[in-house]
């Protein structure tokens, strides 16, 4: 093949997201995405805040039961876990959940984990004579963690929780297991269709998904290396 | 009546075993005492037991005729009497200077912001630092955050305030700067616990010099007294330490 003829090939490649409403479609499939993304990060956030406060709880029972609960989601593929709750929670409650409310259920089980842990992780990080320092002004051990902890473990979060926001959104490309169109979904649907006309359609579709993905996850990377580099000054 | 009144105090930590055994002091209003001692003599301790930072495991501390050591659900409300500042110059990094200042005041005393405010600014004039009220405490030099947390301690309006080697931890040239708002203080009969090792200083703001060592006052006196005769054997070692003869030069043996 020389260069004519692989140009050629491209473009008869690319142009099957021209063809319909495919591109359209795609997009609404990264849309999918971006919702069951953007709402197991939300909660995942809020619920891993609140699970790294209760880690940092000086009680074997509660240091345990955190710990399994961690462990087991990080141990657990996110695709497992998936299978467990789409199917799971059918046979063993009788009610059938959609694979979006199964792949939220998980994301958030697994985004609370990790976030928890890096919440435990900051919180640890805050030295012992800021909590003095805050005693000795005689504030109470509530205003201490409100007014000097939290802000403190925020500023040390926000590099942190970026980077584990970005794989939350790669990660949902497992969605399409328990049956959810979402553009990686479509994708395939559209390189089924047209695998007799445009043979080599997927390097155009897998491509254009390889740059949504890429045009959603890099500006949180740009952003977490820029406050990173800030904090650092 | 003694402002602050320590009698028999003893502290000690399961592993570390005794670290206060007995330590009884008066201080007075307006007294300055400064504590003196080799490191680990239980110094810092002292002042932090009196801060309700460590419990204490025998005798008492009061505060006006109020126990106050082993409180615990109100020592904050004790801690906004007692002033405390530490050898690392620990402001709140979140916070400006002003609102590293402003915390304790407004949130734990509940006093009006304006008036804290106009209070703040003008000990910040005092210590040379009104311009940085803004800065964070990143933008400031070691020296210039360890008057900050002098100004902070002060604006809660303590009773008495506890100084823990608050310039062990500075560059040398920053040294001055501090101790000069601590004379400063002392002249204008604050009452005031200082553990330091500067023992120029020492001599010059204190009333009276308490020595410590192994956890007990091993000797109490005025500061001349202290530094020209010292009545121990273990306070004239300690000095001693300090001292330096000077080397008899190769020129003047021949």
């Amino acid at each position: 093949m020389d260069s004519s003829e692989i140009l050629n090939a491209l473009s008869t490649a690319f142009s099957v997201l021209f063809k319909g409403k495919n591109f359209v479609r795609l997009l609404g499939g990264l849309g999918v995405t971006i919702w069951i993304a953007a709402l197991s990060v939300a909660l995942s956030l809020v619920l891993g805040f609140l699970f790294g406060i209760v880690m940092n709880i000086k009680n074997r029972a509660v240091k345990v039961v955190c710990g399994i609960y961690l462990e087991f989601m990080r141990i657990m593929p996110q695709m497992v876990l998936l299978f467990l709750a789409y199917f799971g929670i059918t046979h063993v409650f009788g009610i059938s959940i959609s694979g979006e409310a199964a792949s939220i259920i998980v994301f958030t089980l697994w985004g609370t984990a990790e976030m928890g842990d890096l919440v435990r992780g900051a919180l640890q990080s805050i030295p012992l004579h800021q909590y003095e320092s805050g005693r000795a002004i005689g504030l109470t051990e509530r205003q201490i963690f409100f007014y000097i902890i939290i802000p403190q473990t925020v500023k040390r979060l926000v590099p942190l929780s970026m980077n584990l926001i970005t794989r939350m959104i790669k990660t949902t490309s497992l969605v399409v297991f328990v049956g959810v169109i979402e553009v990686v979904k479509i994708g395939q649907q559209i390189i089924e269709a047209n695998r007799l006309t445009i043979p080599t359609a997927s390097i155009a579709v897998y491509g254009l998904i390889f740059f949504m993905y890429f045009i959603v996850c890099w500006p949180l990377s740009l952003a977490a290396d820029k406050i990173e580099k800030k904090q650092k000054m | 009546m003694a402002l602050l009144k320590i009698n028999n105090l003893v502290k000690s930590y399961k592993e570390a075993g005794g670290i206060l055994k007995g330590v009884s002091l008066d201080v007075h209003k307006g007294e300055v005492i400064v504590i003196l001692g080799p490191s680990g003599c239980g110094k810092s301790t002292l002042l932090r037991c009196i801060n309700g930072l460590e419990s204490i495991q025998g005798g008492e501390i009061l505060l006006d005729g109020e126990v106050i050591s082993n409180r615990k659900n109100d020592m904050h409300l004790i801690r906004q009497k007692i002033g405390m500042v530490f050898q690392s110059y620990d402001l709140f990094p979140n916070l400006t200077v002003l609102k590293n200042i402003l915390l304790g005041p407004v949130k734990a005393q509940k006093r009006d912001k304006a008036e804290v405010t106009a209070q703040a600014e003008k000990l910040l004039e005092r210590v040379g630092l009104l311009d940085r009220k803004d800065s964070y405490p990143r933008q400031l030099s070691g020296g210039q955050k360890q008057r900050v947390a002098i100004v902070r301690a002060l604006c809660m309006n303590p009773e008495i305030l506890l100084f823990d080697e608050v310039t062990a931890a500075l560059d040398p040239e920053m040294v001055r700067e501090v101790l000069d708002v601590m004379m400063d203080l002392a002249k204008e009969g604050r009452t005031m616990l200082i553990v330091t090792h500067q023992l120029e200083f020492a001599r010059a703001v204190a009333d009276r010099i308490v020595f410590i060592d192994e956890g007990v006052i091993v000797e109490e006196a005025k500061p001349e007294e202290f530094f020209t005769n010292p009545k121990t054997e273990r306070a004239k070692k300690f000095l001693d330490a300090f001292k330096f003869e000077k080397r008899v030069t190769y020129a003047e043996m021949i």
